[in-house]
């Protein structure tokens, strides 16, 4: 084999897959490195990168309404976030460490249990807390339909919410298989990149109601 | 076989009533109208040229390769780099110096800044009529507001006559125009999105609410021409036809002074 | 971790008839279903324009049948204009979604693609099948608004506010109609970005050895390259939906501006853009069009190279062209918008880039001539459909060069020539695509052939149908013809299209009925057609070394291994006029990674 074509380096499969056994990523690579990831890992790795790519895109065209409409009219007033917006973002925060130290921690079952179970506490107190954000706003006179401002506001945290919601929930349902023991890595590494990926989400519309207003 | 014939007749049938312009624009009246028909006819020339060329091509080569008892093999190639870079740079020069010019005309027609004497028409599109307002003597549009808005008792567009400038405002439900004058339309919105088009004018705009669009022509020919509506906007979106007449100068002041009646 | 099982999908074949047929995560059942509900629609969607073409030619007069059909659009037998309204929006909506969005990829993809990876089953089956059921309760519920009260909504397939965003004040079957034709499409874009998902990933993930990405088949490349403008378009749809939605009912004001008064009432809104949604739809819209001619053109590519015994011309370059497409179909949303209020400078910006997709579609025409050139070529009906495809794709796209010039778009805009461009590359070009899809695949699906007399018959009565349909159109346009027009006796200068619409619409009741000559074929077929052996076409991928129909997993637990492209065929050398994509590797002439 000469260099490398273009098509072989983008490839997912190595020279010696070629004459391996045929089950791709089941023998070591080249040159004694760790095996790639068994198809097993890489499909929900995959999957759930690809997945994040179309729920980015869907918050990119709100984001990019938000900032059009608020070039648009005369008749935008930022919104003024209340305290608790804070201390539900350093939840959040916390939430992605407890998921963290759940990850790394994969051998120590009692102690990956506790910080997977952690996160999902941590989580739901998020979205209770922005129940709560909500609720105030609306005790301040400030409801979906008030201001253009509030109305992203709203529906931005809203479908934050939803999707954070959806990571609660697959946390919960992986928990069964958690306690079951057989809780694989795969689950894992797809489960933390969903959940830091919502998380850096929500701290990038954070700016955007704080910077762009 | 039967194909090939199939492909041939199909084009050389679209291709005569192109030629025969059986069914085709009016007549230009505007200035820019020629303008446009010119690149029209450009654009219509290079891809009449590739469509008959591709399926000339296409037809032939389905009968010349067909597979008769006496075909040998086919022809084992994955392609030819040289011919393909060819073809890229090619199309990629034609199509562009195709469109290049009609941005120039686009640019004029709506990025270059109006004549000084231009004269200003509004135009307000709602479901489904049209209003023209023109400002009268004054030269100045008076104010309207929403809640004056009375179509029943002939109040449109909402004029509020607390405000001197709209006394002598004339709204109409047709339009006219002295000729080989620089106009601009303002065109708005009472409700929905409507479109103003005028096809010897070779003039169509959105009419959108919220925003006042401006657009800007020279008529180069006298006549009464259909406005129609080009966006859909509700039931009667058939029915928003008005009449757009162009005339002399004498008879277009002759004109407004019997509106204003 | 250590199993690292051969078949992931290690789901047994499931026995009862609700798992195996109904709730089947298998790819190929869903891949039928899909199919199925695209075929309902369908016709369900050429109903809709028979009404449409009836309406065009005999609006006044009073026509028995449809009083009897639809006393409340027709009363006394006359279509009122919100009924054509109606008809016309659901039939744009139902056959751009639920057709062209599912049966070539969701339909042919899902059934095909894992296979000519050599791939079990989609990365996820489960999610699979939940695309599924999502995408059928979308239709239900879009169906759902011809029944409600005020009926359908009448704005369009494109639902440009203010119109589809005031309520019933602003015309009829703007009401509910409308609200459930947003659900509906939500509901859509979910299940189509979950199957983007799963495409996305099988093709990366899933591939059996020696299956390098440049050894797939177009047609999947064509599925995958489908796949990321899915991904990357549906989630804005989908929110521009939910912004419309929340107009309508929660009182926002993201699409409609201030100071509207709509008969005589104002209405309590302000400060939104119309144009807002616009470019948001049209963001989704263009890759939309894109999504529905990119599986049809790997399809294409496949069949001429299979009835012309010869490698496709230029392989490397069809699958950059695809990109190409791609890419460049996410730039160029504008073009829609030319005569919309937004900035000429954008409209120049945006004329320009759309100039440049001229360059990969003209490659690819280039390539499929070249494809034909010095081949073998035999006539069956998929491949009559196939270079039928060529033929339209280019008539239809040639169309594009005059709207995509904002400054002969001026005249074009909203005319009939618009309809008669998108309707020849849609309408036609993909739905030939899906033809030779079924052609071609029929006997591999269902163990049966159809019938080859019958389907030669189809398709000459539906390709002069269609041309007589669709390129009269752009005559249409040239008069200024506008779109949408219920009624045509309000315009003095439409009177003299009326012998043309006459011509359209006998075109159309014939074509309409020639598509039940295939619905025959192909119902027929299913039951009685001869059965097929494994290979009848002689081809290289994948799907013809499995029996047909193929077993629950494919391949039958069998270890492939890849050592040829997809197009190996007239190799010089061979006895055979073909090369399996699985035959050993040739001695001298290794075809392992050509061109």
């Amino acid at each position: 084999m000469s260099t490398p074509s273009f098509s072989e380096t983008i490839d997912h499969f190595s020279p010696a897959q070629e004459e391996g056994t045929g089950v791709p990523g089941a023998e070591k690579g080249l040159h004694g490195r760790p095996a790639p990831p068994s198809i097993q890992d890489q499909r929900y790795k995959t999957g759930t990168m690809v997945g994040l790519a179309g729920i980015l895109m869907f918050f990119t065209a709100f984001v990019s309404a938000y900032i059009v409409r608020q070039g648009l009219g005369t008749d935008w007033e930022p919104i003024k976030l209340p305290n608790l917006v804070w201390y539900n973002t350093l939840i959040l925060l916390a939430s992605s460490f407890s998921l963290e130290m759940a990850r790394t921690r994969l051998k120590d079952l009692p102690a990956l249990r506790s910080w997977w179970l952690g996160t999902a506490t941590l989580g739901t107190v998020f979205l209770v807390g922005q129940l709560v954000v909500w609720q105030k706003l609306s005790a301040e006179g400030v409801y979906l339909a008030s201001n253009p401002s509030s109305s992203f506001f709203y529906v931005l945290t809203a479908v934050h919410g939803i999707h954070l919601l959806g990571g609660v929930l697959a946390l919960l349902i992986l928990s069964l298989k958690l306690w079951g023991g057989i809780l694989a890595s795969h689950h894992v590494g797809s489960m933390a990149l969903y959940w830091h990926f919502m998380d850096f989400l929500w701290i990038l519309l954070l700016l955007l109601f704080v910077f762009w207003r | 076989m039967v194909v090939a014939i199939l492909i041939w007749l199909i084009t050389i049938f679209t291709s005569y009533h192109f030629l025969m312009r059986t069914w085709w624009f009016p007549d230009s009246a505007s200035a820019h109208g020629h303008l446009l028909d010119s690149q029209f006819e450009t654009t219509l020339i290079v891809t009449g040229v590739i469509f008959i060329l591709v399926q000339i091509a296409l037809g032939y080569l389905v009968w010349k390769y067909r597979q008769k008892p006496s075909s040998g093999k086919a022809i084992y190639t994955h392609g030819n780099h040289r011919l393909e870079i060819a073809s890229i740079v090619v199309t990629t020069i034609v199509f562009y110096l195709m469109v290049l010019p009609g941005q120039s005309i686009w640019a004029d027609l709506y990025i270059n800044a109006p004549a000084q004497d231009s004269i200003q028409i509004e135009v307000t599109g709602q479901q489904f009529a049209w209003n023209m307002r023109y400002p009268g003597p004054d030269g100045k549009f008076g104010r309207t507001l929403p809640e004056l808005i009375d179509d029943s008792s002939g109040n449109p567009l909402g004029l509020d006559f607390e405000d001197p400038a709209a006394e002598d405002d004339l709204v109409l439900p047709i339009m006219a125009l002295p000729v080989e004058r620089p106009i601009e339309l303002l065109l708005r919105s009472k409700d929905v999105t409507h479109s103003f088009f005028v096809r010897e004018l070779r003039i169509k705009q959105d009419t959108v609410p919220g925003l006042t669009i401006p657009l800007r022509f020279t008529p180069t020919q006298t006549g009464t021409f259909e406005i129609v509506c080009a966006e859909l906007c509700g039931l009667g979106h058939h029915r928003m036809r008005s009449f757009l007449e162009v005339m002399s100068d004498a008879d277009y002041r002759a004109w407004l002074e019997e509106m204003a009646e | 971790m250590a199993e690292a099982e051969h078949s992931h999908a290690a789901h047994a074949a499931p026995t009862s008839f609700i798992w195996k047929y109904i709730f089947s995560k298998d790819h190929k059942i869903i891949g039928i279903q899909y199919y199925l509900l695209a075929l309902f629609a369908v016709f369900v969607g050429m109903a809709l324009s028979v009404l449409i073409r009836i309406n065009l030619v005999w609006s006044g007069t009073s026509i028995g049948l449809l009083e009897a059909l639809f006393p409340e659009g027709a009363p006394g037998g006359v279509m009122t204009p919100e009924f054509y309204l109606a008809m016309l929006t659901m039939h744009g909506t139902i056959m751009v979604f639920m057709v062209l969005t599912t049966a070539p990829q969701g339909g042919f993809g899902n059934y095909f693609l894992p296979i000519q990876i050599g791939a079990d089953d989609m990365a996820f089956p489960t999610l699979n099948m939940l695309s599924f059921w999502l995408t059928f309760v979308s239709l239900v519920v879009l169906l759902a608004a011809f029944f409600v009260s005020g009926g359908a909504p009448t704005s369009g397939w494109t639902a440009y506010p203010p119109l589809s965003a005031l309520g019933e004040i602003a015309g009829p079957g703007l009401g509910i109609g409308q609200d459930l034709w947003i659900v509906s499409i939500a509901i859509f874009c979910i299940a189509s970005l979950l199957g983007a998902l799963n495409f996305i990933t099988t093709v990366l993930d899933l591939r059996v050895k020696g299956m390098t990405l440049m050894r797939m088949p177009l047609p999947v490349w064509a599925w995958f390259v489908t796949a990321i403008l899915g991904l990357l378009a549906f989630g804005v749809l989908l929110a521009a939906g939910i912004l419309l939605l929340l107009d309508r009912v929660a009182g926002t004001s993201f699409f409609i501006p201030g100071g509207l008064v709509v008969s005589d009432q104002i209405i309590n809104h302000k400060g939104g853009s119309p144009l807002l949604w616009q470019h948001l739809f049209w963001f989704f819209g263009h890759p939309e069009v894109y999504i529905a001619i990119l599986p049809g053109m790997g399809v294409t590519s496949q069949i001429l190279a299979v009835f012309s015994r010869k490698p496709i011309f230029g392989y490397k370059a069809m699958v950059y062209s695809m990109f190409g497409i791609g890419t460049l179909g996410f730039l160029v949303w504008g073009h829609h918008m030319f005569m919309s209020g937004m900035s000429p400078y954008s409209a120049i910006v945006f004329s320009l880039l759309t100039t440049a997709i001229a360059v990969p579609s003209a490659i690819k025409t280039f390539n499929w001539l070249g494809t034909l050139w010095g081949g073998r070529i035999s006539l069956e009906p998929a491949m009559q459909f196939a270079i039928r495809f060529v033929s339209l794709f280019v008539s239809g796209g040639l169309g594009g060069l005059f709207l995509n010039q904002p400054s002969t778009d001026i005249y074009l805009h909203d005319t009939y020539f618009v309809v008669g461009h998108f309707h020849l590359i849609m309408g036609v070009a993909a739905i030939f695509g899906i033809f030779a899809g079924t052609y071609y695949w029929f006997s591999k699906m269902f163990g049966r052939h159809m019938n080859k007399k019958l389907g030669t018959l189809h398709f000459w009565l539906t390709f002069v149908g269609v041309n007589s349909i669709f390129m009269p159109m752009h005559f249409l346009g040239l008069v200024g013809h506008p779109r949408r027009y219920a009624e045509l006796s309000g315009v003095n200068f439409l009177a003299q299209t009326a012998p043309l619409h006459f011509f359209i619409t006998i075109a159309a009741f014939i074509t309409v009925a020639a598509q039940f000559i295939f619905l025959f074929n192909f119902l027929w077929a299913l039951f009685k057609g001869p059965k097929a052996e494994r290979n009848p076409w002689s081809a290289t991928t994948l799907e013809w070394e499995i029996p047909s129909p193929p077993p629950h997993d494919n391949f039958g637990g069998k270890e492939l291994t890849v050592h040829h492209g997809p197009y190996e065929y007239s190799v010089p050398g061979e006895e055979a006029d073909f090369v399996m994509q699985t035959a050993r590797p040739l001695q001298k002439t290794d075809t392992g990674t050509e061109n």
